[in-house]
C-alpha cells in the first residue's frame, strides 16, 4: 500500500510538473494583421533598416543557393540535425506578411513566432535580443518592403527530443539573457556602437565563439574560435593567429573591402559578411573594428616583434630577384610543389588583393588546423561577377592526398614558428572524400548570397 | 630530368624541370598546341586539359604532379577525321568565332558529362563560368555543350563510345 501511494505521489509530481513546465513554456499567438501597404512606411526608416539587415546578414542564412533573397530554405546542419531557414519576405501566406511590428519585435527578442512557436537558436536571437525596438523597426520596414516570394521551406531534420520545440524554453532559461542592450556609459560612444553591433545584430560569436554541448554558446570562451560549415572561424581575441597583429584600422578595411594587404582576404562564410559590410556606413563597420581591436587587446612587445619579423621575411622575398628555382626538389615533394606552384604569387610583388598574400603573413598557415587552406588550394577562390576580385585557381583536380599533405606540411614548417599541425592527412582525405563538405562562397560585394554556381562542393 | 607523361593514350618521354608548367611540355615539347597560353596565372580557362578525368589549368600544373596520371587535350577527344561528340556539336553548333577559349571549355564540358552525363544547362552555365570567352560566342558554346550530351547519352545507350 505503501509503495502504492508513493507511486500515485510520483505520477501526480510529475503531471504536475509536466503542467507547470508547458504553462512556463507557453507562448501566445500574436494575431495576425493584413499586410501594411509598402507606402505607409517611411522611405527612410527602409533604407536605415536595409542598413541594418546588412550588418545582421539576414541576406546570408535567409536565401537558399540560388533562391530569391530572403525567401528561406537554406539547409543549415547543426549537431542535433539539418534546420531550414524561413522566409521572411513579406508574402502573407509563406513568408512574414501577416506579422505585425510587435511580432517581429518579439521574435527578435524571444526567438517566439508569431503562432507563439519556439524557434531554434540558428536564428540567434541569443544576440538579436540586444537589438532596440527603434532599430527592430526599421529592420520591420525594410523587410516589409522587399518582393513578397511564395515559398515555403523544407521541413526540419531534427531528432528526437530537439524535435520538441517546447523545450526551448529550457533552453532560453538557461542562455537567453534578455535584452535590448544596455550600452556603459563609462566607454565612448563608438566602443558602445560596436559592442552593440558585434554582441547584437551582428552575431560575431555566433561563428568565432566555440559552442556546449546543447549548442549555446560558450560565454567563458568568447571569440575563441570555433569551426563552422568545415571553415575555421579564427579566434579574435586575444589568442588570435594573424602573424601581423589586427588594429582598429586593419580590421576597419578588411571589413568594409573584404581584403588587407597584412592579412588577405575573407574566403568562406565571411565573404558574405564582409561584402555586406561594404554596403553600410563606414561608421559602423569602424565601431565594429574598434569593440573587436579592443577583445584582441594591444599587442605585447613579443607579438609585435613576431609581426615585424613575419613582414620582413614577407618583404625580402618579394624583392628577391625572380630567380630560376633551380633543385626544386632539394626540399622534399612539398616544397617543389610550393616552389612551382604556388610561389609564382605568392612570394611575388603584387600584394592582396589582386596577388597572393605572402605566405608569412597568412592567419590560415598559423591557424590552429590547415582546413581553411585545405578548401582554398582544393576549391580555389572562386572570383566575384561583375567587378574585380581576388581569385585563386582550384587544385582538386590533380592534386592528390599525399602531394597535399606534404604541401601543407611544408607551408606550416616554412612559414610558421608554431607547432606542425597533427591532423593534416586526416583532414585532406575526409575532405577529399567529400565527408567533409565545403561551401565555397564567391568574393562577391554584390551578390544577396551564395548562388548556385559559386556553391561548389566535392564530387 | 626525364619524367614519363601519359598524353592522350600514349607515353611520352619529356626531358625537361620537374616544376614546368604541363601546359608548356604540352605545346613545346609534344607539338600538342590544342591548349592555349591565356593569363598563365590560372584565371582565364583556356589552357585546361584533363587529369585523370578532371579538369586541370595545365598553366598553373608542374609536371612533376602528374607521375603516373592520365592526362587528356583536346587533341584527345578525335580526329580530324573522326571528331568526338563534343568536337562534332561545337563544330555544327558553330561555337568557335576566334577559338582561343574553346579547347578549355570543351575540356571542362567533357570532364562535366563524364561525370555527370545527365548535366542540364544551369550545371553547364556553372562549371563553365571560370572560363572567359572575350568573343561572346557563350550561348552558342552552351548549345553545343547541350548538344553533345545528348549524343554522348545515345551514344551510351546505343553501346557506342562516349569520345
Amino acid at each position: 500500500m505503501r509503495a502504492l501511494r508513493v507511486l500515485a505521489g510520483l505520477v501526480v509530481l510529475l503531471v504536475l510538473g509536466a503542467a507547470a513546465f508547458v504553462a512556463f513554456a507557453w507562448r501566445s499567438q500574436i494575431d495576425p494583421v493584413d499586410p501594411p501597404a509598402q507606402a505607409s512606411f517611411d522611405p527612410a526608416l527602409v533604407t536605415r533598416g536595409g542598413e541594418l539587415a546588412a550588418l545582421g546578414n539576414c541576406n546570408v542564412c535567409h536565401t537558399r543557393p540560388g533562391g530569391e533573397p530572403f525567401a528561406g530554405g537554406l539547409g543549415i546542419s547543426t549537431p542535433f540535425g539539418t534546420i531550414h531557414s524561413t522566409n521572411i519576405t513579406p508574402d502573407p501566406e509563406t513568408g512574414i506578411g501577416r506579422w505585425s511590428e510587435a511580432a517581429f519585435s518579439r521574435s527578435m527578442r524571444q526567438g517566439v513566432d508569431r503562432g507563439g512557436r519556439h524557434l531554434y537558436p540558428a536564428f540567434p536571437y541569443d544576440h538579436f535580443t540586444l537589438v532596440t525596438d527603434e532599430d527592430n523597426r526599421a529592420l520591420y520596414a525594410f523587410l516589409m518592403t522587399r518582393k513578397a516570394v511564395a515559398a515555403s521551406p523544407p521541413e526540419n531534420r531534427l531528432s528526437f527530443p530537439f524535435n520538441l520545440r517546447l523545450l526551448l524554453a529550457g533552453w532560453k532559461a538557461l542562455y537567453l539573457r534578455e535584452g535590448p542592450f544596455q550600452p556603459d556609459p563609462a566607454r565612448p560612444a563608438e566602443w558602445n556602437r560596436g559592442r552593440y553591433l558585434a554582441e547584437g545584430l551582428s552575431h560575431c560569436g555566433a561563428c568565432h565563439t566555440p559552442r556546449g554541448r546543447f549548442g549555446a554558446e560558450r560565454r567563458e570562451a568568447a571569440y575563441a574560435g570555433a569551426e563552422v560549415e568545415n571553415w575555421t572561424a579564427y579566434a579574435i581575441d586575444a589568442a588570435s593567429p594573424a602573424p601581423v597583429p589586427w588594429d582598429a584600422e586593419s580590421l576597419t578595411q578588411y571589413l568594409r573591402h573584404g581584403w588587407q594587404e597584412r592579412h588577405g582576404v575573407s574566403r568562406g562564410p565571411m565573404a558574405p559578411v564582409t561584402a555586406n559590410l561594404g554596403a553600410v556606413p563606414e561608421a559602423d563597420a569602424r565601431a565594429v573594428a574598434v569593440y573587436i581591436a579592443g577583445i584582441m587587446g594591444a599587442p605585447d612587445q613579443q607579438r609585435r616583434a613576431r609581426g615585424e619579423a613575419a613582414l620582413a621575411a614577407a618583404q625580402g622575398e618579394s624583392e628577391a630577384p625572380l630567380a630560376v628555382r633551380a633543385g626544386a626538389g632539394a626540399g622534399g615533394i612539398g616544397a617543389a610543389i610550393y616552389a612551382s606552384a604556388c610561389e609564382g604569387c605568392h612570394s611575388g610583388r603584387r600584394p592582396p588583393p589582386f596577388g597572393g598574400l605572402n605566405l608569412h603573413l597568412s592567419t590560415a598557415v598559423n591557424g590552429p588546423n590547415p582546413q581553411n587552406i585545405i578548401n582554398v588550394v582544393l576549391f580555389g577562390l572562386p572570383a566575384a561577377k561583375g567587378e574585380p576580385s581576388a581569385m585563386m585557381p582550384a587544385y582538386r583536380g590533380v592534386l592528390n592526398e599525399s602531394q597535399l599533405v606534404a604541401l601543407l606540411d611544408h607551408m606550416r614548417e616554412r612559414f610558421s614558428d608554431r607547432p606542425a599541425w597533427t591532423d593534416t592527412r586526416e583532414r585532406v582525405a575526409a575532405t577529399l572524400r567529400g565527408e567533409r563538405r565545403i561551401t565555397v562562397y564567391r568574393m562577391d560585394g554584390t551578390t544577396q548570397a551564395p548562388p548556385e554556381s559559386s556553391m561548389r562542393t566535392t564530387p | 630530368m626525364t619524367l614519363t607523361l601519359s598524353v592522350n593514350g600514349k607515353a611520352h618521354r619529356v626531358d625537361a624541370d620537374p616544376e614546368t608548367p604541363l601546359l608548356y611540355v604540352l605545346r613545346d615539347d609534344l607539338q600538342l598546341n590544342g591548349a592555349k597560353y591565356g593569363c598563365g596565372i590560372g584565371q582565364c580557362g583556356s589552357c585546361t586539359v584533363l587529369v585523370d578525368g578532371a579538369a586541370v589549368l595545365s598553366c598553373v600544373t608542374p609536371i612533376l604532379l602528374l607521375e603516373g596520371r592520365k592526362v587528356t587535350t583536346v587533341e584527345g577527344l578525335g580526329s580530324l577525321d573522326n571528331p568526338g561528340p563534343m568536337q562534332r556539336a561545337f563544330i555544327e553548333e558553330q561555337a568557335a568565332q576566334c577559338g582561343y577559349c574553346i579547347p578549355g571549355m570543351m575540356m571542362r564540358a567533357q570532364a562535366l558529362l563524364q561525370a555527370d552525363p545527365g548535366a542540364g544547362e544551369a550545371a553547364i552555365r556553372a562549371e563553365l563560368e571560370p572560363h572567359l570567352c572575350r568573343c561572346g560566342t557563350h550561348m552558342r558554346i552552351v548549345k553545343a555543350v547541350m548538344r553533345a550530351g545528348e549524343w554522348m547519352r545515345q551514344n551510351a545507350q546505343s553501346g557506342g563510345a562516349t569520345g
